[in-house]
């Protein structure tokens, strides 16, 4: 028996589309669009920049180039990127269905694509933001005549709420989605690096949407926060932008060592070394990320006991990034290295990310930093950490994980192409930034004078640019060319480790037909080997057949144009919000139009039931609800101990008298005495086992 | 083995909804803690900071929002009482305490927009000097996140009564009376650095 | 000259972009013309006691990290080949999941190496930052950023330069700065790293060089449009020679008193004075560069001109074409000045005007 989908065809159903999948594939559509279009604006950079006195673009549209290449790299590539990989491969990491939350996850996705559709859109109306993707103030106060800055600082605080949206629902998700017996410390590394990230976000976001709503108000209302005459301080902005700034560079980077964490055991047919303290450092990363922030402010004056504080934080963070390379290599050490395209971009990943973390070493130097801050040093300092990290990390993850996706493997001899050209185009591009830097050319410069010295390199660096434009379009070729003649991958292409090699590629509607028992990390790669007296992998006789039928009618959630209408809704409130005081019509419009996406939203049940299973009379529903929740209440209660409610609670159940309390007891016991599972997580298997006779109407639940 | 497949088969990937709701709603207010701790650390910035206007002492009226407060305060109890009715599914008791719950909020409201037109006849307004600028917005932010969990609060009264879906599905009881916690807690912190710790 | 040659390969392989961007003027190179000593904003070639002393740490750092790079990057190629899966054969992997004594030990060595970096840093921020004793004999110089150009400001000698700071060679200048309007950063590399200047704040910076000579920077925090156009040049110069441009440069301006100069006089004080000062005459606003010792300054346009009578005319008639500015936005009350506008004067309004600057010394 298939799985019950509602499915809706062509454009209508992507617009639609509750499933995790799918809008993993748009977040990774999207962030491909905006790599071409952020690309683009780097190449008009570096031409404007080849030679001195470089006249391809005015001073003000090179302005807008540079911060619209770093605001549409940050958040319409690097972040979007990461989201597709975590959206498409958390739940099959842990063994879930989706996320706990498909409908909004479905509303973060639109939000973050109409977001980055305002951004770009402000190319063409009246000129993009122009005051750096830091938005300093009280530059970017300044000119309150245009609204670029208004452009900015609104498209910047809804893709926040995007992101917000989708870590709250990627926490739940790992917190009451792992398959059962999952315990935290199995989930694998990418898991575990997408939740830190998600904590992040969580974290840090809030933090400057206080200060994207004040710059906001300061350009439109006349507040005062950031005007240094009117006795506010423009260092403040400085403040809520790296608080939330540094622990962005960590959003960037972890989800990339998350995937080369899983490609380098695969590849090298070794688990991964030292486990334990890769999560944990990751953790850490997470953690001393938000303590360092002021660091980016070195030159600002905040005085010599901060300026040392922060120095002695941004050294100490740079152990447990060098514990992440040192236990990268111990996985490698040993084993037997394939070097498929995804391992190359990894290993890349890895030299290049060595290089971006040792500069970044001697920005912690105060004084050394003085002379680098604001130079080309730290362009060549964060595109080795942003590009020769994050970027490769995340190709190395395209490639891995391509034919989970597509079904068909991308061309290896291309692949290879790709990578080395991109890596050379890259050391070009970015490895004389450092010298260029060091001799004084400082950063959003649109042009520079004939004899400072800075002619060779910059050339040099443009050749590099143009070499990584060629290497994008090798890969865009590889992903065409392989859509119709790729290799059929089958579904364990790599003898790969987790649980989403489990499943046939491309992966199923509903992920797994049966959602597996874990007990332990790399759970896939147990099932297929087992490990001799000495520790050496040894194949098992019967191999598992991952291509499983579904024996069961699985339940999926009913695809909804609610939430795309409800985030449209919210791109029409801050598109009014722009053009003060007549665009506020517009907004009112905006906010109707949110609210009955959000009101049907609310009214829909999460998935459809076939016609039959209408809804009973409100008496009806009223009484019937009341017995299954209260017995799924039970389950969660006795959890936690709470035995004055459950005794209520198992009165409440017996009056509605259906078999599912009794299920519900019994799981509950089952899974108590299972070791390693947790007692939360247990009972609730339990309490969901005796709601599922209603199934639509509990599924309904999503808010 | 075989009770794993029983309860992978009844799990079916899909948890219990209230459980997450519930998580989700903490989460999400971890992430509110920062928002307005960012906001109050503004405020403490700026808030002797009061150029020409009017500063702190000049211009609060502690026994009238004492009083406001109070009656913040008192629809955390209503609310208490709204989940426990539902909790023993007694949903019409429950949204009798919904109700009463947003009508406590709105009489809140009401006196923020009361006490934010004295404060502007007495000559602080959102430009006068950024302790105005940083009072205004933070407290308008909380008054905009009481008005979000009165309309929650009515939405969960009225799907509840409409009978359209179950009461506990949707916006349940309990994750918005976690969020109306939150919202008044909240309150007490900036009823406090505002209004109680004048310079 | 290797440079030139791998320059020269390149090139042919630039040639679509060479085309594109040699459409620039041919004058911009003169234009733009910088003081012609090689590498000249360079950080890497102090020439000075602070800039030296960053020099050192940044030695210091740098070495270690070229060793960390060589012994990870080493052992990672080192692995990658003598770990390689070689065709046809299939080994069985010992599976090793993690060694906690290794673990430890690649945690304290980093942390320890880094605690020997920390302590220079540390004593160098609190030595750097500390404002100069009774007994050294600083001299003191008030800058101010504006968009775009600096304003130097010298409280001893009681006059107002722009663009050009000179200062005596071998003694140290402790630099007061604030902003007029958006946050700049004064930086000269061979002297010593950046400081910001933020509007309503005041930050200090010591700067000092060993030998007299030119030295370069520009405004290292992005300050809008014209950036990249705001520079500055420091002169430093002997004791005797420092003494005598600034008893020079304190003296009020020479009024011409006849010929074209005294009409450009006549025009200035009409079109120009309401934003430039001259010194010892009714011109004395303060929004745009003082003018009194124009003359004596080898560029303007904050310092990324070359002070010649072609660039002078052309940036009279129309400023924008020199400097990308946007005087359209300027707003005199709220002293946001953000260029200077073209006035539309006439060729011999030019010249007039053009003689009264040149006379200006």
């Amino acid at each position: 028996m298939s799985a019950t989908t509602h499915e809706a065809r062509g454009l209508w159903a992507w617009v639609t589309t509750t499933d995790h999948k799918k809008i993993g594939i748009l977040y990774g559509g999207s962030a491909i669009v905006f790599f071409i279009v952020g690309g683009v604006e780097a190449l008009i950079i570096r031409l404007q920049l080849a030679v001195p006195e470089g006249a391809v673009v005015s001073a003000d549209a090179y302005n807008q180039l540079f911060t619209m290449h770093a605001t549409t790299m940050v958040f319409l590539v690097l972040m979007p990127a990461a989201a597709a990989f975590t959206n498409y491969f958390l739940p099959l990491l842990i063994g879930a269905r989706d996320v706990a939350f498909p409908r909004l996850n479905a509303l973060s996705y639109w939000i973050f694509f109409f977001g980055g559709l305002f951004l770009t859109m402000s190319f063409f109306l009246g000129g993009a933001p122009d005051g750096g993707w830091t938005g300093y103030a009280p530059l970017a106060q300044q000119v309150t005549e245009t609204v670029r800055m208004d452009y900015w600082s609104l498209g910047l605080q809804i893709l926040g709420v995007a992101s917000v949206m989708a870590s709250i629902n990627f926490i739940t998700t790992v917190f009451v989605m792992r398959a059962p017996g999952m315990t935290l410390m199995q989930m694998p590394v990418f898991a575990w690096m997408a939740f830190v990230v998600a904590f992040l976000l969580l974290f840090s976001l809030p933090i400057v949407a206080v200060g994207l709503f004040q710059v906001y108000l300061d350009r439109n209302l006349g507040t005062l926060f950031f005007d240094a005459f009117g006795g506010g301080d423009p260092i403040l902005w400085q403040h809520l932008f790296w608080l939330f700034g540094h622990p962005e560079v960590y959003v960037l980077i972890l989800p990339a060592m998350g995937i080369v964490s899983e490609v380098l055991p695969t590849f090298s047919r070794k688990p991964l070394f030292g486990r334990a303290f890769v999560i944990f450092s990751g953790i850490a990363i997470g953690f001393m990320g938000f303590g360092v922030w002021a660091h980016h402010m070195f030159t600002a004056g905040l005085g010599p006991v901060a300026e040392a504080t922060f120095a002695i934080t941004t050294m100490f963070i740079a152990v447990p990034t060098g514990v992440k390379i040192f236990n990268w290599l111990g996985t490698i050490w040993g084993g037997s290295i394939r070097f498929a395209t995804p391992m190359l971009f990894s290993l890349g990943f890895i030299a290049m990310f060595v290089i971006g973390g040792l500069s970044g070493v001697t920005h912690s130097i105060v004084p050394a930093d003085t002379q680098q801050h604001d130079t080309y040093y730290v362009v060549a300092h964060f595109h080795y950490v942003l590009f020769g990290g994050a970027v490769l990390g995340l190709f190395a993850g395209l490639y891995y994980w391509w034919p989970k996706i597509t079904g068909r493997l991308l061309d290896e001899r291309i692949g290879k192409w790709n990578f080395w050209m991109m890596f050379v185009g890259f050391n070009m591009t970015f490895g004389p930034m450092h010298f260029l830097g060091l001799n004084g050319m400082p950063r959003r410069t649109y042009t520079y004078p004939r004899g400072l010295g800075f002619e060779f390199w910059n050339l040099i660096a443009t050749v590099g640019a143009f070499l990584i434009a060629l290497s994008v379009a090798i890969f865009l070729w590889n992903a065409i060319r392989t859509r119709t003649k790729g290799e059929i991958a089958g579904a364990d292409p790599w003898d790969g480790r987790t649980l989403e090699w489990a499943t046939s590629s491309p992966t199923p509607v509903y992920n797994f037909a049966e959602i597996p028992h874990i007990e332990t990390e790399d759970a896939w790669w147990h099932a297929k080997y087992t490990e001799d007296d000495e520790g050496h992998a040894v194949a098992r006789p019967i191999q598992p057949d991952p291509d499983l039928a579904p024996t069961t009618d699985i339940h999926l959630p009913s695809p909804s144009y609610y939430p795309a209408l409800a985030a449209f809704g919210m791109f029409l409130i801050i598109l009014g919000l722009v053009y003060l005081p007549l665009g506020l019509v517009l907004s009112g419009a905006g906010v109707g139009v949110t609210l009955w996406g959000l009101f049907g939203w609310s009214l829909e049940p999460l998935t459809k039931e076939s016609p039959d299973a209408g809804h009973p009379s409100p008496e009806e529903t009223t009484e019937e609800s009341d017995g299954s929740e209260e017995s799924g209440d039970e389950g969660a209660e006795d959890g936690e101990g709470d035995e004055g409610d459950a005794q209520t609670d198992g009165e409440a159940g017996n009056e509605a008298g259906d078999d599912g309390d009794e299920q519900t007891d019994e799981d509950a016991e089952d899974a108590e005495d299972d070791k390693g599972d947790e007692g939360d997580k247990q009972t609730d298997e339990g309490a969901e086992s005796a709601g599922d006779e209603d199934e639509d109407e509990d599924d309904g639940g999503e808010s | 083995m075989s009770t794993d497949a029983a309860v992978a088969e009844h799990h079916d990937g899909h948890p219990d909804p209230v459980r997450t709701r519930k998580v989700a709603m903490w989460v999400f207010l971890g992430s509110e803690c920062l928002f307005f701790g960012t906001l109050i650390s503004t405020f403490l910035l700026f808030r002797t900071r009061t150029g020409d206007g009017p500063t702190a002492v000049e211009i609060f009226d502690i026994p009238f929002t004492s009083a406001s407060s109070f009656i913040l305060l008192m629809s955390s109890l209503t609310m208490v009482l709204a989940h426990h009715s539902a909790e023993r599914s007694d949903w019409r008791r429950s949204r009798i305490w919904l109700v009463a719950t947003a009508l406590l909020g709105t009489v809140f409201l009401a006196g923020q927009v009361f006490e934010f037109t004295e404060f502007v006849h007495n000559g602080l307004t959102i430009t006068t000097s950024p302790f105005g600028t940083a009072f205004f917005v933070l407290t308008s932010f909380h008054g905009l996140h009481v008005a979000i969990g009165v309309i929650m609060l009515l939405g969960t009264a009225g799907i509840s009564y409409a009978g359209r879906i179950r009461p506990n599905e949707g916006m349940n009881v309990e994750a918005v009376g976690l969020y109306w916690h939150f919202v008044d807690i909240v309150w007490i912190v900036i009823f406090t650095v505002v209004y109680l710790m004048q310079v | 000259m290797t440079r030139r040659l791998r320059l020269l390969v390149l090139l042919v392989l630039l040639v679509g972009v060479s085309l594109l961007v040699s459409c620039s003027g041919p004058d911009r190179a003169e234009l733009h013309q910088v003081v012609d000593i090689s590498m000249p904003q360079n950080s890497l070639e102090p020439a000075g006691p602070e800039a030296r002393r960053i020099d050192g740490l940044w030695q210091l750092v740098f070495w270690i990290a070229v060793g960390v790079f060589v012994l990870v990057q080493g052992a990672l190629l080192f692995a990658m080949f003598r770990f390689r899966e070689r065709k046809g054969e299939r080994r069985s992997i010992k599976q090793l999941h993690g060694n906690t004594k290794l673990e430890i030990g690649w945690t304290l060595v980093p942390a320890m190496i880094l605690a020997v970096i920390a302590v220079p840093t540390v004593s160098a921020i609190f030595e750097m930052r500390s404002p100069p004793g009774d007994e050294e004999n600083v001299l003191h110089i008030e800058v101010t950023g504006h968009q775009w150009w600096w304003e130097f400001h010298y409280p001893e000698y009681g006059f107002t330069t722009a663009g050009e700071m000179h200062i005596p060679a071998g003694r140290p200048v402790w630099l007061t700065m604030t902003s007029a309007d958006v946050i700049h950063s004064f930086w000269v590399p061979p002297l010593n790293g950046k400081r910001d200047v933020v509007p309503g704040r005041t930050s200090h910076l010591r700067i000092e060089a060993d030998e007299p000579g030119v030295y370069l920077g520009q405004c290292a925090e992005f300050c809008g449009l014209a950036h990249a156009d705001m520079r500055q040049r420091v002169f430093a110069h002997t004791a005797a020679d420092f003494e005598a441009w600034a008893a020079a440069q304190a003296r009020p301006a020479d009024l011409p008193t006849e010929g074209p100069a005294l009409a450009g006089w006549e025009t200035f004080k009409i079109v120009c004075a309401s934003c430039h000062a001259i010194d010892g005459t009714e011109a004395v606003a303060e929004l745009a560069p003082n003018l009194t010792h124009f003359a004596s300054r080898t560029s303007f346009g904050g310092a990324s001109i070359s002070n010649t009578r072609e660039h002078l005319r052309q940036w009279l008639r129309n400023p924008s074409s020199l400097k990308p500015m946007t005087p359209e936005l300027n707003d005199v009350s709220s002293g946001r000045i953000l260029g200077m506008p073209s006035f539309g004067l006439t060729e011999q309004q030019l010249d007039e005007l053009v003689a009264f600057l040149e006379g200006l010394e």
